[in-house]
C-alpha cells in the first residue's frame, strides 16, 4: 500500500447505526464531539427505535445518529442525503437504506462478522444486502469490529461502539489526543476501568483505521477566534431557563420534552431552582401557576400530549393575567403519534386550544442556539404583560446537536428581590390601561394588595361578574396586550432578496433547511427568498407588505397539508400547512404551502425541487387552476 | 422618676392586632341556611385568633359553590378551576413558603375532578389548611350525583337513586403515604369547627378536613335533616380537638389515640357513627416545601454567574 488518499471535502454525512443497547448513540455523540473540538461544524439528528426492546438484528431496532460535518462553523440542518454509514450489522444497514437517507454512492462499513455467522439466515441477509448496496453504486468496507472487540472486552455490546468510534476518527483524519480526551469524558462518571477499556478500544480502532483505510477524508476547519459549545436543543433550553432566572420547573415526563427536565435536575438546584415532577401534566401546569401568581418565575415543560392537558389551566393563566411560559417540545401526532419524531402540529393547537378566547403569545425557536436564548425573551415577555408565552420547539431541536457561540454569562441579567412593598388603597388587581390593557401585578404578600384573582369573567377589581359589558372589556383589556406588544416587534429579516418570484415562509427548526435550500437556488440564479417567523402569536408587522412584493408566497411546514393532486381536493376543500391557514387569515393572501410529515427532518433538497416545480409553474394561480381542471376532468 | 405616658395604652395595646372586619370582604351570596356560611366564620376566627396579616394569607379553591369562598375573605385569594385547587396551592407554597395557605374545596371538586391532586398533595405533605366541605352533592351545577352520596341519593343524574354506595375519603387519606392530619367536623357544630379547624391551622403540613356541610337547597336530607339526628361520635384525647359538654348532645365521646395510624385507619373506616375531632395528627413529618428549600439556595449574583460559565464549560469545544 502506498500510503492511504487523502480526499480533502467541505463537508459530509456521516450514519453510525447499531442495534438498541449497542451504544451507537454514544459513538456518535463522542465522534461530534470530537469534530466539534477540531472545529467543524456540526448537526447532528438521533435515529431511535421507537420501541424500548425491539428484537435485535431487525431494521426496527435500528439506533444511532445521523452527524453532518462541515468546515463552516454554522451548519444549521440535516443535510441531505448520506456519504457514510457505519453499521454494525446488515439489518441496521438496511434500515437506512429504507428510510432513503442515503446516497446510492456511499460509503458503507460494516461489521464482517455476519458472513462467517453461525446462523445461515444472517450470512444470507448480510449477503443480499450488500448486494443490494453494490447494485446501487455503494462502496462496502467490511470491518472486524466484532472480532477485533473481543480481544479487549468480553462483553463486545458493551466494546463494538468504542472501537468504531475509533476507526471513525482515523477516518476523517481526527487526532489521536482528542479521541481520548472525548472518551474519558464521555464516560467519567463510570470506573477507571471502564474509562480505561473504552480508551484502549477507541486507541485501538483509531490505530486499525489508520493501517487499514485506502482511503482518508479531511473536513478542515475554518478558524474561528470565539470560543463555541456543542448541545442538543433540550439542554439549551434547560441552560437558557436558569440563564433567564427562573426559579421552579413542574413538569411530568413526555417524550421529547423529558430530557430538558433531567439537564435542569442535574443543575437547578445550585442555582436556587428546582424541578418539581408533578402527579400529572395538569398539576405541572398548576404548580407553576401558583408559584408564578405567589411571585416566583416558573416554567413547565411539555410535549403535544401533556399541551392538550393544560389547555384548561392555560385558560385560567390567560383569564387571571398570571404569567407563566410553557415549552412545548411538539412530537408527531395526532394522538400518542410519533413520540420521537419530527412534526410542527401544535401551532394552531398552542394558539386556539384553550377555552373560549384566549389571547396569548406564541413563539417558535428556529436554532438550537435560539433555545438558548428564547426563554429570556419569553419571561421578560409573561411578566411584563402578564401574559401567558407558549415557547414551541420540536423534537429534531430536541435531540439533535448543534455548534454554536458561547453564550456570555456576564449579560445575565442580575435579579432584583421580590418587591413586597405596600401598594396604594386603590390599587386593583386588574387597574387595566384603557390603550394597552397592561397592569400592575399585586404579589400576595404586598399589604394593600389583597383581593381575589378568579377564572371566571371579572371587573377591574376582581369581582366576578356576568354582564355583558364588562364580559366585553374583560375580552378587549386581554386582547390588547398582544396588539401592544406587536408594535415592539420588527419585521421579520429576509433571507435573499427583498423580493422575486418566489417567497418560502417557514417557523421553528426548517429554518436553516429553508435557508440552504434558498442558497441552493439563488446560485442558480432563481429568484427566490425566504422569512422565517419567530412570533406566530402576534404575528410580527409588516408581512403583507413583505408578501406583496413577491409573486408567490408558501409556506414549508411539518404538518399535514392536502396534495392538490388528492382526490376530492379543490380550493374549497383543501386543508392547509398550519402556518399557511394563519397567513392566509391573517393577510388575505392566497398562500400556498409544502406541508408534509415524514416524522423526520426536510432535507435542503427536497425543498429545492419544490422551489423549481413553483418556478417551472410560473407566477400564475396554477393551483387554482389545476384544481379547477381537475374538476373539469 | 415616672413619667405619665399620654399615649392611651389601650390602643397601644391593640395596635397591629387584627379585627375580624380585617379579614371581611364582600356579603357572601351562599343560599340562606348554607353550612359554608360556618365555615367562612370560622375561618376568620382563626385568623383572627392568631392574628394573621391578611396580605399573608392566600385563600385558593377550586370551583362549586364552596369554592367561592377566597371572594369573602380580605386576603389574597385564587379562585380556579374545578378541581385543581391544590397543584396552585402547592405552587404558592413551593414559591413562597412563608406564606399560609388555605384551600377549599367542594366534595365533587377534591375526590372526583381533582382526585389526583388530592391523593398527591397529601404525599407531598404542603404545609396547608385543606378544607373540603363535603354536602354530598355537587351543589352548584344543580343537583348531580357525587362520590360520597349515600346509595339510592337521588339527583338529576341519578333520578332512580344512585346504585353506588358512596366513597369514605377519610379512609383513603388515613391510607396515603405520608399522611400528617386528618380531622372531620360539621357546619352545625360551630364551636367543634372553630376548634377543629384551629388545630388545622396550628399543624405543619398538610392538614386534610373534612367538613359535612348542610346543603338546604339541593341535598336537604344529607346528614340527618341538616346535623339534627346525624348520629356522630367524638374523639376524645387531651392533645385533640376538645368535647366540649354541650356536644354530647349529639353524641356520645369515645377515647382515641390519634398518634397511633393504625388506630386511625380503623376510626377513618367507621362511617356510622361518624367520628368527629381529630382522627390522626403526625406532626414529625417534614414538608415538601422544607425539604426542597433546604436543598436550594439561591448564590449570589456573581457565583450564580460563575455557576452558569461552569455548566457551560461542560459543552465548551
Ligand atoms: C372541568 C370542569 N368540569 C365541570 C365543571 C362544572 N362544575 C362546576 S362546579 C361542579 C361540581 C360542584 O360540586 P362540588 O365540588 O361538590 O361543590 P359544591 O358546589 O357542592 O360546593 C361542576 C361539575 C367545571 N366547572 N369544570
Ligand atoms: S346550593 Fe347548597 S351549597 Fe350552594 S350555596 Fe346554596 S345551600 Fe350552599
Amino acid at each position: 500500500m502506498n500510503g492511504p488518499q487523502i480526499v480533502r471535502l467541505p463537508e459530509h454525512i456521516v450514519e453510525i447505526v447499531s442495534d438498541a443497547g449497542e451504544g451507537a448513540q454514544k459513538a456518535a455523540v463522542s465522534f461530534a464531539q470530537v469534530c466539534a473540538k477540531a472545529g467543524n461544524g456540526l448537526w447532528t439528528v438521533e435515529i431511535i427505535p421507537s420501541e424500548i426492546q425491539p428484537p435485535p438484528h431487525t431494521t426496527g431496532s435500528a439506533s444511532g445518529n445521523r452527524i453532518r460535518l462541515a468546515e463552516r462553523g454554522n451548519v444549521t440542518n440535516v443535510g441531505n442525503l448520506a456519504n457514510v454509514v457505519f453499521a454494525f450489522n446488515e439489518m441496521a444497514l438496511l434500515s437506512r437504506l429504507q428510510a432513503e437517507s442515503v446516497a446510492p454512492d456511499a460509503l458503507f462499513l460494516i461489521d464482517d462478522q455476519w458472513a462467517t455467522h453461525d446462523v445461515e439466515a444472517y450470512r444470507k441477509s448480510y449477503r443480499e444486502v450488500l448486494e443490494q448496496v453494490r447494485k446501487g453504486g455503494g462502496t462496502v468496507i467490511e470491518v472486524p469490529l466484532e472480532k477485533e472487540t473481543q480481544k479487549h472486552v468480553d462483553d463486545t455490546r458493551r466494546g463494538k461502539n468504542m472501537f468504531a468510534v475509533g476507526m471513525l476518527c482515523a477516518l476523517y483524519s481526527k487526532e489521536l489526543e482528542i479521541l481520548r480526551e472525548v472518551v474519558r469524558n464521555v464516560f467519567k462518571k463510570k470506573t477507571r476501568k471502564v474509562v480505561d477499556t473504552a480508551v484502549k478500544l477507541a486507541t485501538a480502532g483509531y490505530e486499525y483505521g489508520l493501517a487499514n483505510f485506502e482511503t482518508r477524508f479531511e473536513i478542515p476547519a475554518l478558524p474561528t477566534d470565539k470560543s463555541m459549545v456543542a448541545m442538543n436543543g433540550n439542554t439549551a433550553l434547560a441552560i437558557g431557563a436558569v440563564a433567564a432566572g427562573f426559579d421552579l420547573c413542574s413538569m411530568y415526563p413526555i417524550t421529547p420534552a423529558t430530557s430538558a427536565s433531567h439537564v435542569l435536575s442535574d443543575i437547578f438546584e445550585d442555582f436556587g431552582g428546582f424541578v418539581h415532577q408533578a402527579e400529572d401534566e395538569i398539576a405541572a401546569i398548576g404548580v407553576a401557576l401558583g408559584a408564578s401568581y405567589a411571585g416566583k418565575t416558573a416554567i413547565t415543560i411539555t410535549s403535544g400530549p401533556g399541551m392538550a392537558l393544560k389547555t384548561e389551566f392555560q385558560g385560567l393563566a390567560v383569564m387571571t393575567e398570571t404569567p407563566l411560559v410553557i415549552v412545548d417540545v411538539q412530537r408527531g401526532g395526532p394522538s400518542t403519534g410519533l413520540p420521537t419524531k419530527i412534526e410542527q402540529g401544535d401551532l394552531l393547537h398552542s394558539l386556539y386550544g384553550t377555552p373560549g378566547d384566549a389571547p396569548k403569545v406564541v413563539m417558535a425557536a428556529s436554532t438550537i442556539e435560539e433555545c438558548y436564548y428564547i426563554l429570556s425573551t419569553a419571561r421578560k415577555i409573561a411578566e411584563e404583560f402578564r401574559m401567558l408565552v407558549i415557547v414551541l420547539s420540536d423534537a429534531n431541536l430536541a435531540t439533535g446537536q448543534q455548534l454554536f457561540v458561547r453564550p456570555d454569562v456576564s449579560k445575565t441579567p442580575r435579579r432584583p428581590p421580590l418587591d413586597l412593598s405596600p401598594v396604594a388603597d386603590d390599587a386593583l388587581p386588574y387597574d387595566w390601561d384603557p390603550v394597552t390593557g397592561l397592569s400592575q401585578r399585586l404579589i400576595p404578600g404586598q399589604p394593600g394588595g389583597m383581593g381575589v384573582i378568579t377564572s371566571l369573567n371579572h371587573d377591574r377589581n376582581g369581582k366576578a361578574c356576568y354582564d355583558s359589558e364588562r364580559n366585553q372589556r374583560g375580552h378587549q383589556m386581554r386582547s390588547r396586550k398582544l396588539a401592544a406588544l406587536q408594535k415592539s416587534l420588527q419585521p421579520p429579516a429576509i433571507h435573499g432578496a427583498e423580493e422575486g418570484d418566489l417567497l418560502l415562509i417557514g417557523w421553528g427548526s426548517t429554518r436553516g433547511t429553508i435557508e440552504e435550500a434558498v442558497d441552493m437556488a439563488r446560485a442558480e440564479g432563481s429568484n427566490v427568498s425566504s422569512v422565517n417567523i419567530q412570533f406566530l402569536s402576534p404575528l410580527p408587522p409588516g408581512l403583507k407588505k413583505i408578501f406583496s412584493r413577491f409573486q408567490k408566497v408558501m409556506t414549508v411546514e411539518l404538518n399535514y397539508s392536502d396534495d392538490w393532486d388528492d382526490p376530492l381536493i379543490n380550493a374549497e376543500s383543501r386543508r392547509y400547512g398550519q402556518l399557511a391557514w394563519l397567513l392566509r387569515a391573517a393577510t388575505l393572501i392566497d398562500i400556498d404551502c409544502y406541508a408534509k410529515v415524514p416524522g423526520r427532518p426536510l432535507m435542503p433538497v427536497e425543498i429545492y425541487n419544490e422551489i423549481q416545480k413553483h418556478l417551472e409553474e410560473g407566477a400564475k394561480p396554477g393551483k387554482e387552476k389545476t384544481a379547477a381542471q381537475k374538476e373539469g376532468n | 422618676m415616672a413619667t405619665i405616658i399620654e399615649e392611651c395604652l389601650e390602643e397601644t395595646c391593640s395596635m397591629g392586632a387584627h379585627t375580624l372586619e380585617d379579614y371581611e370582604s364582600e356579603m357572601p351570596r351562599w343560599c340562606k341556611g348554607c353550612g359554608d356560611h360556618g365555615v367562612l366564620a370560622a375561618l376568620q376566627r382563626v385568623l383572627r385568633k392568631n392574628n394573621i396579616d391578611p396580605e399573608n394569607v392566600v385563600s385558593v379553591s377550586g370551583i362549586g359553590c364552596s369554592s367561592r369562598l377566597p371572594h369573602y375573605m380580605n386576603t389574597y385569594g385564587f379562585h380556579g378551576i374545578h378541581g385543581r385547587a391544590l397543584p396552585i396551592s402547592t405552587g404558592v407554597r413551593l414559591a413562597r413558603p412563608e406564606l399560609k395557605v388555605i384551600v377549599t374545596m367542594g366534595d365533587g371538586d377534591c375526590f372526583s375532578i381533582g382526585g389526583n391532586h388530592w391523593l398527591h398533595a397529601i404525599r407531598y405533605n404542603i404545609d396547608a389548611v385543606v378544607l373540603v366541605l363535603d354536602n354530598e352533592v355537587y351543589a352548584l351545577t344543580k343537583m348531580q350525583v357525587s362520590p360520597t352520596s349515600p346509595e339510592g341519593t337521588k339527583t338529576n343524574t341519578t333520578p332512580k337513586g344512585t346504585y353506588l354506595r358512596p366513597m369514605n375519603p377519610l379512609s383513603i387519606v388515613a391510607g396515603m403515604t405520608n399522611v400528617s392530619f386528618i380531622a372531620q367536623s360539621a357546619t352545625w357544630l360551630p364551636s367543634h369547627l372553630d376548634e377543629t379547624i384551629e388545630k388545622a391551622w396550628d399543624h405543619k403540613g398538610l392538614s386534610f378536613v373534612r367538613i359535612l356541610q348542610r346543603c338546604p337547597v339541593f341535598m336537604p336530607s344529607a346528614f340527618g335533616e341538616g346535623g339534627l339526628n346525624y348520629p356522630v361520635t367524638f374523639l376524645e384525647n387531651e392533645s385533640g380537638i376538645p368535647v366540649h359538654p354541650g356536644l354530647l348532645k349529639r353524641g356520645p365521646s369515645k377515647p382515641h389515640n390519634h398518634f397511633d395510624l393504625n388506630d386511625a385507619q380503623r376510626v377513618a373506616a367507621t362511617v356510622d357513627p361518624a367520628p368527629m375531632g381529630l382522627i390522626y395528627h403526625n406532626p414529625e413529618l417534614p414538608t415538601y416545601e422544607e425539604i426542597r428549600a433546604g436543598r436550594c439556595k439561591r448564590p449570589d449574583h456573581e457565583t450564580f454567574i460563575k455557576r452558569l460559565d461552569g455548566v457551560l464549560d461542560r459543552f465548551a469545544v
